[in-house]
């Protein structure tokens, strides 16, 4: 244990020297154009929508269509008057709800049935453990895109159309997949020794399992715990096939089908709903960056 | 592996046992995840292939008709030009995310103030959900108020408006655009993570052997990269290829059909139409090419043995 730490420390030491790199070899001149000047450009371009979303939300009608007297860049007088008709003249306090419930839901059944299997997986290793593990990386690669024509008469036949049980069960069809697979990086990780030890002081598997195993691997949960939510807060063709009356449709096909009336967008309440609607995700996501860039390699990197 | 002394004590209950069993443990721990899978993942990919040799329609059931939904997209134009559209989109927006994700990362591994707030400020695209920023993007392209017209036009690049949704090539690049602002981040992400794994002696022995910034990408950074990449790219082509999200706000497959995917045209067919045997068909259709691309990636692009130290 000590011998690692020295060793990690030094690599991390060694990092920081080697972090400055061979940029010094660099003119600054050069390195505006190779590097400020592109990521200037990036940014810009990834945020654009972000910053068009918000200022359309707040900007009256009038300015919305007159761009000859305002700067469409920028608001001249600020109104919440759309926010205000999206929560109160709308479904859309209900969407809210409704995602919220729904994705909490399949992201705690995901989880639970994840870290069994994985836990199976990694550590059981029953016969079969690797095809088991291989099959569930297949899994994750089934997309949704095939599978909502017959899960929508699946769905039908149990009674479960327009319910929302029908978003909570189909959804850890691809939660399960992901988590599994990234739960069982993490376990991959915690020592055998401290579970032969338990073994040897006469714990059960359920011990090992709830006593030394989960509590180790609380950041690993938290990662898969928080994606899962993200991804089932974004899901679409589901949630537009399997829900019918307005009261239970979740924020993105609730905004997509019942604000967009066929003659006249309403495109400030639009764009007040898709900040509102994107508002918990982005800030989960402000939290837990780093488990989310943990996540997303961790799922790409084995 | 019985001992003798083992015999002696009382025989353990058959649960004690079966605790002990590693199979039988694993068949139980296995059970919440195999039977949420099983149910609502390959029975439904059964269904849906069996669905595809049937003419059922919403609320009836249907019959088996052998090949008669093939056969029938085989001579339906609309059907083909969504498989063209489904190539150019996927193959088209692949590259252009390759290219600027690599591009992005490349430029986040450099040494940079601030590096955390840029990284996270480049994944939001990602984190926010696609058909809210899709929406955002369809008021962007709106014919009549779009932004990007309007600033063209006060710089003055253009002297019309630009017709993003309404004009077939348009509506085609509009959609492959938006799709790659929102696939970059995936993209350049990972691959900065595979980049932060690459030593940077390897960097300065390169450049003491008077090696240029583009041998260093070409034969440091480039081949040390490749596994990453073909995964990333794997699963980047997967999703660009069954996206549905995107064309469902942006233009609902239109104009005359010229953005259609196969998922949009699935849903239309399907769901929309009631046609399910048919929907199904052209989903069971996007199979095939699924498989080639995991193939493509697996063996094309797989970790080669000279970067374990083995020969070639």
């Amino acid at each position: 244990m000590v011998m690692t730490k020295t060793a990690m420390t030094k690599t991390t030491k060694h990092s920081n020297i080697d972090e400055g790199g061979m940029g010094y070899l660099q003119s600054v001149p050069r390195r505006v154009v190779t590097v400020y000047l592109p990521l200037l450009v990036f940014m810009i371009v990834l945020l654009f929508p972000f910053y068009w979303m918000t200022i359309t939300a707040v900007k009256p009608n009038l300015e919305m269509t007159d761009y000859a007297q305002f700067n469409p860049f920028w608001v001249v007088h600020p109104t919440l008057e759309h926010i205000r008709y999206l929560l109160f003249e709308t479904s859309y306090p209900g969407w809210l709800l409704n995602t919220i419930i729904i994705s909490t839901a399949a992201t705690f059944l995901s989880l639970l049935a994840s870290v069994f299997a994985a836990y199976a997986i990694e550590r059981l290793r029953f016969s079969g453990a690797r095809q088991v593990g291989l099959a569930i990386f297949l899994a994750y690669l089934v997309p949704p895109s095939i599978l909502f024509i017959p899960l929508s008469v699946m769905v039908f036949n149990l009674g479960l159309y327009d319910t929302p049980f029908a978003l909570i069960l189909t959804y850890p069809t691809f939660l399960v997949p992901f988590c599994t697979w990234l739960l069982m990086g993490y376990f991959r990780s915690i020592p055998f020794e401290l579970e032969e030890c338990a073994l040897i002081d006469g714990a059960s598997r359920w011990q090992i399992l709830t006593k030394i195993v989960l509590p180790l691997s609380v950041p690993g949960l938290i990662s898969a715990g928080i994606f899962a939510f993200t991804l089932s807060w974004n899901e679409f063709i589901y949630a537009l096939t399997f829900i019918q009356s307005s009261e239970n449709k979740t924020v993105p096909v609730g905004v997509l089908t019942e604000l967009v009336r066929s003659d006249v967008y309403e495109w400030g309440a639009l764009m007040a709903g898709a900040l509102i609607g994107s508002l918990p995700v982005v800030v989960l996501y402000s939290f837990f960056v780093e488990h989310y860039v943990s996540s997303m390699t961790g799922a790409v990197k084995e | 592996m019985a001992v003798p002394s083992v015999a002696a004590q009382p025989r353990p209950s058959i649960f004690s046992r079966l605790s002990e069993s590693r199979n039988a443990l694993g068949f139980g721990f296995m059970l919440p995840a195999a039977a949420l899978l099983l149910v609502f993942l390959t029975y439904p990919l059964g269904l849906g292939v069996w669905l595809g040799f049937t003419d059922a329609r919403i609320g009836r059931p249907g019959i088996f008709i052998g090949t008669e939904n093939y056969q029938y997209l085989w001579n339906d134009k609309v059907f083909w030009l969504s498989v063209f559209n489904t190539l150019l989109y996927t193959i088209s927006a692949s590259i252009l995310k390759f290219v600027l994700g690599l591009w992005l990362a490349l430029i986040l591994n450099e040494n940079l103030p601030f590096k955390s707030f840029f990284r996270a400020i480049v994944l939001l695209p990602w984190v926010v959900p696609t058909v809210l920023s899709a929406i955002a993007f369809w008021w962007i392209y709106d014919s009549q108020f779009s932004i990007l017209s309007w600033a063209l036009q006060q710089m003055g690049l253009i002297d019309h408006r630009i017709n993003f949704l309404g004009d077939p090539t348009n509506a085609r690049a509009s959609v492959i655009a938006a799709n790659v602002w929102r696939g970059i981040p995936f993209v350049a992400i990972t691959l900065l993570a595979g980049l932060q794994t690459i030593p940077q002696s390897l960097y300065e022995a390169a450049t003491l052997d008077g090696a240029t910034r583009w041998q260093l990408f070409r034969y440091v950074t480039l081949p040390l990269l490749t596994p990453i990449i073909a995964i990333t790219m794997t699963f980047s082509v997967l999703f660009t290829f069954t996206d549905f999200q995107l064309i469902y706000v942006l233009t609902r497959g239109g104009p005359v059909n010229a953005t259609h995917l196969m998922a949009t045209l699935s849903f239309q067919r399907g769901i929309s139409g009631g046609q399910l045997g048919e929907g199904a068909a052209i989903a069971v259709a996007m199979i095939p090419f699924l498989l080639a691309a995991i193939l493509f990636s697996y063996f094309g692009l797989q970790r080669r043995k000279w970067q374990q130290g083995g020969r070639d």
